[in-house]
């Protein structure tokens, strides 16, 4: 039900032009897959996807709003076959793909038999965090994590490189 | 703003316990859901809340820009820090039994460790990208 409430917002988004009530929607979709992670029982996930799709992602849209128009532009009324049957192959592909992928959640897959019974097991004895998820974030998986917080580090850089120099310029 | 005392008297009211909740994520994610990310999160978001209502003026006053570009940069030489640190005293890269005398102890500090360093760069990040779009005014 959750899925489709997904797939009803996701059209909507689609259809409308105020891009007000777009961003409205958008904080709403991040707070329906929260609700879809919790459900799905990954309660550290669902945490971080609604603090920052609902609160910071729609904020900061919000923000952008205020400085452009906030109106979508009309498409052109004419619809193009092309782009059409190269979008619908690909998507087709894809699904094809997927048909073939173990059933979601069987636990004889192959990524549930690798290393996770070991993280799962030894979490609690080799690192003395009862958390899991911290557990495996920052211990098991340190380096990937130090490249996550390079990746917001950058962005927060970009941000200041690209737009606060700009106000200063004008300012002189 | 200064005609809406609701909002500006509920947000007097709400920003210690949104700041103390973050860290409380922050601190508890050994044993609950949460961690450096989320508590960030919510750390920039309570100051998001403080500058929506009384202005970025007011907001630059508590927090400089100086020291929370210093702070970004802090969070990510904190965790690149103690993976240097488990270099320096005998072991891998990131390698966090190293740090203390036992080595469940080490996990522990490594671990706490590092998630300040997420947690201070992602909550000065957000403040930071806020700003500047909050302080640009319409073009």
């Amino acid at each position: 039900m959750l899925l489709s409430f997904l797939a009803v917002m996701a059209l909507a988004i689609l259809r409308l032009r105020n891009l007000l009530a777009v961003v409205m929607l958008s904080g709403i979709y991040s707070l329906l897959s929260a609700g879809l992670f919790v459900t799905l029982d990954a309660v550290d996930v669902a945490f971080t996807e609604a603090a920052v799709g609902g609160g910071i992602a729609t904020l900061l849209m919000l923000a952008t709003l205020a400085l452009t128009t906030d109106e979508e532009k009309r498409p052109a009324e004419r619809l193009r076959i092309a782009p059409l049957l190269v979008v619908l192959a690909t998507g087709a592909l894809l699904i094809y793909g997927t048909l073939d992928m173990p059933s979601y959640g069987d636990p004889q897959a192959p990524i549930h038999r690798h290393v996770a019974p070991r993280y799962i097991a030894d979490a609690q004895s080799e690192t003395s965090v009862p958390n899991v998820v911290t557990a495996v974030l920052a211990s098991y998986r340190g380096y990937d994590t130090m490249g996550e917080l390079a990746v917001i580090f950058t962005a927060g850089i970009g941000v200041m490189l690209l737009l606060g120099r700009a106000r200063k310029r004008r300012d002189d | 703003m200064h005609r809406h005392s609701v909002l500006r008297v509920t947000t007097k009211l709400l920003m210690p316990f949104i700041l103390l909740f973050a860290l409380y994520v922050q601190f508890h994610g050994d044993f609950g859901p949460g961690g450096g990310f989320q508590a960030g999160v919510i750390f920039g978001a309570g100051f998001i809340l403080y500058t929506l209502i009384y202005g970025v003026e007011n907001a630059r006053r508590v927090a400089p820009e100086p020291v929370v570009r210093v702070l970004i940069a802090f969070g990510l030489l904190l965790y690149i820090g103690v993976g240097y640190a488990g270099l320096l005293l005998g072991g891998n890269f990131l390698d966090y039994f190293v740090l203390a005398q036992e080595p469940e102890k080490g996990q522990h500090l490594g671990i706490f460790l590092v998630e300040l360093g997420v947690g201070t760069t992602v909550a000065a990040t957000m403040v930071t990208v806020f700003f500047t779009f909050a302080g640009r005014g319409r073009p």
